[in-house]
């Protein structure tokens, strides 16, 4: 009994423990990327934002939580009912599924997996399941569209994703996040200069500098986050594939979303701004705890994802198909095939 | 093997928990949420108009292209992922290969493209 | 060991029982759903055999590009499976000949079928231990160099998939009017605007 406890009991509340852990920080802090989504976007407005609720407004997403709950669920007469509310259900269990594998700080991480990019790039990529089982069980014109539009969307992003991705780890050498992370420590451009302190340079944000920008604009196509939020475009398609969703499960594809789009947060920092190393390589900085700099760096790109959806007039679908089929999938080819070249010649390749 | 499936048992956990919290958050309302089903709220939504028919039409081929054509380059990128990790150790013999596989997607890209298959219209 | 024969009989049932209900689900979009469930139960099951990559493959493949395309499929055929399924008897008899002889030639290869008994012995490329080597790394050494005919072979189908997909489904219509951004950049005050001189009260 004690053995069978030690083997697997102990192990299991464990990881219970720290699973609920991560979630719970994880959707305390999507709760006040949301809130500061909406500030950011209120001051370029020149306007307040929330601020009613609480100091400054700070319980705002709580507020809105409960307000969610209480509302009334209504599925459509014509909707398929099992799919209709399994949509919602999905987007946010598999938002929350890809961060299983996030390194935050070192060896702070769930599962630390040899393959934990392939299953981030996986799992993120069943996402636009949500999308389309909403859009069509709904049961309605725009519902339809806009997932149909949502899916073509996020699928021709992630071509481009999935390049840049392998960018990085020909770089990098390996599918482990840690891994990669680790690599950004021990080699990179500062390295080569001479001047390992300056450790921001070894980060891959650099070398592959316009492979960073495509997988930004990339991870803002694959999110619908605005300038690409062509689903839920208000003025063609009133709400798209969630126009007849209200109450909790319309808050659960808010939540999904936003939990997709702080994933990419996450992305974005481990691939090319090395995670949760510090920028400079000596005393006062390296003090800091890694979880730190990983939030830091996560936040700043979070504030990016703000400012652009603040500033940024909404696409045309055509105009967006063509920059991710014309210009991204070019770019991220052509770019696989010049940092191999590079690497090899140079025999700066891994291993 | 046992290893590996160490690896793997936390995933399975923290899927399952994520999921836990997703259907709480799903049902809350149907408990908790003051009800008055109607047969105008119920209905879809068409601009306050009754639907005229069902909203699951034909639509068009050009979303099926784009599906096809995003397999073949996932397919792409699913070939690359272990080239990526290895081709320090395969040398020439390895990046030519891959240059060679990508030569020939190239080229259907360029087909395609000249074809205007990814214009959108 | 317990929690493997747990996992892999989990995996299992699940597998087969959603296999079952893609075919007998009424509704084509509920079997292309049962279809994904199969597809993430047979991942589970790589998995349990050590092989991570491919299982991440087939999910990354085949739920989030293959299903998508059937989805979009059977969502686009709008197919009337009530009518479909009223000409079902007519052709029973036709549907059972072709099973029987299916399943006799089945009987007849499983029958004749015997494993070579050196060939575990001798593997062509021995799989390495985990331990020294993921078998992503293993996957790669191997694929590049030494199995390259079939790799090129890979890169050549996926070429005639894709000029047969545009082959195939395109067709252009003849009213749409397209987008030249570069020329629409390109364009100055020079070439983009003219002053005319407008004597007054006559108008241009």
């Amino acid at each position: 009994m004690i053995d069978f406890w030690n083997t697997y009991g102990f192990p299991f509340i464990l990881m219970v423990a720290e699973s609920l852990l991560l979630l719970v920080v994880l959707l305390v802090i999507i709760a006040y990327v949301l809130y500061a989504d909406r500030k950011i976007w209120a001051a370029v407005q020149i306007r307040r934002g929330p601020n009613v609720v609480g100091p400054w407004g700070l319980f705002q997403s709580f507020a809105d939580l409960i307000k969610f709950v209480l509302k009334e669920p209504v599925i459509p007469a014509g909707a398929n009912k099992g799919v209709f509310l399994l949509a919602p259900l999905l987007s946010v269990t598999l938002a929350l599924a890809t961060w299983a594998v996030v390194p935050v700080a070192h060896n702070w991480v769930i599962a630390d997996i040899n393959v934990g990019i392939l299953y981030i790039f996986a799992i993120s990529s069943l996402e636009v399941y949500g999308v389309v089982m909403g859009g069509w069980a709904s049961n309605s014109k725009y519902a339809f569209l806009g997932a149909l539009r949502s899916a073509a969307q996020m699928v021709s992003y992630e071509v481009s994703i999935g390049f840049v991705i392998v960018t990085v780890l020909m770089c990098a050498g390996t599918l482990n996040l840690s891994e990669i992370v680790e690599a950004q420590r021990t080699h990179g451009l500062a390295t080569l200069l001479g001047v390992p302190w300056l450790a921001f340079l070894n980060w891959y944000w650099l070398p592959l500098f316009p492979m960073f920008v495509v997988f930004f604009i990339s991870a803002l196509a694959e999110t619908n986050r605005p300038p690409f939020d062509l689903p839920e475009a208000e003025s063609e398609l009133v709400a798209g594939f969630m126009v007849e969703y209200g109450s909790a499960p319309y808050m659960m594809f808010m939540l999904g979303e936003y939990a997709a789009i702080s994933l990419m947060c996450a992305m974005t920092t481990i691939l090319f701004m090395g995670g949760w190393l510090p920028p400079l390589d000596f005393a006062p900085f390296t003090w800091v705890p890694g979880i730190v700099w990983f939030l830091i760096k996560a936040l700043l790109v979070f504030f990016m994802f703000a400012m652009v959806k603040a500033m940024v007039p909404r696409y045309r679908y055509d105009q967006l198909m063509r920059l991710g089929w014309k210009v991204f999938l070019p770019l991220s080819l052509a770019m696989v095939f010049i940092v191999a070249l590079v690497l090899m010649v140079m025999g700066w390749a891994p291993n | 093997m046992e290893d590996l499936l160490k690896d793997y048992v936390p995933i399975v956990v923290f899927i399952g928990i994520s999921l836990v919290i997703g259907l709480a958050l799903l049902v809350s309302p149907f408990l908790l949420a003051f009800k008055s089903p109607d047969a105008e709220k119920n209905s879809a939504y068409e601009c306050g108009f009754n639907a005229f028919d069902d909203a699951r039409m034909k639509f068009d081929i050009r979303f099926y292209l784009v599906a096809i054509l995003f397999i073949i380059f996932d397919l792409e990128v699913a070939f690359l992922f272990p080239w990526a990790i290895t081709f320090g150790k395969l040398g020439w013999y390895g990046f030519t290969s891959m240059m060679v596989f990508l030569a020939v997607l190239t080229i259907g890209f360029i087909y395609e493209w000249k074809k205007g298959a990814l214009e959108w219209d | 060991m317990i929690l493997h024969a747990f996992f892999f009989y989990l995996f299992a049932a699940v597998t087969v029982a959603s296999a079952f209900m893609v075919i007998s689900a009424r509704n084509p979009v509920h079997s292309v759903l049962f279809l994904i469930l199969a597809f993430f139960n047979s991942a589970g099951l790589f998995l349990m055999l050590g092989a991570e990559f491919l299982a991440l493959i087939l999910i990354v493949v085949y739920v989030g590009a293959v299903a998508v395309l059937f989805l979009f499929v059977v969502m686009m055929l709008d197919v009337d499976f009530v009518e479909l399924r009223q000409g079902f008897l007519q052709y029973l008899p036709i549907g059972a000949l072709v099973g029987i002889i299916l399943l006799i030639e089945l009987l007849v290869v499983l029958g004749g079928w015997t494993i070579s008994p050196d060939i575990i012995a001798a593997p062509t490329t021995p799989i390495p231990a985990l331990a020294e080597m993921s078998n992503t790394e293993a996957i790669g050494a191997v694929l590049y160099t030494r199995y390259i005919f079939f790799f090129q072979i890979a890169g050549l189908v996926l070429l005639v998939a894709m000029i047969g997909a545009i082959v195939l489904t395109l067709r252009h219509k003849a009213y749409a009017k397209r987008q030249n951004i570069s020329e629409q950049v390109g364009r100055d005050p020079n070439t983009a605007i003219e002053v005319r001189k407008v004597e007054s009260g006559k108008g241009i």
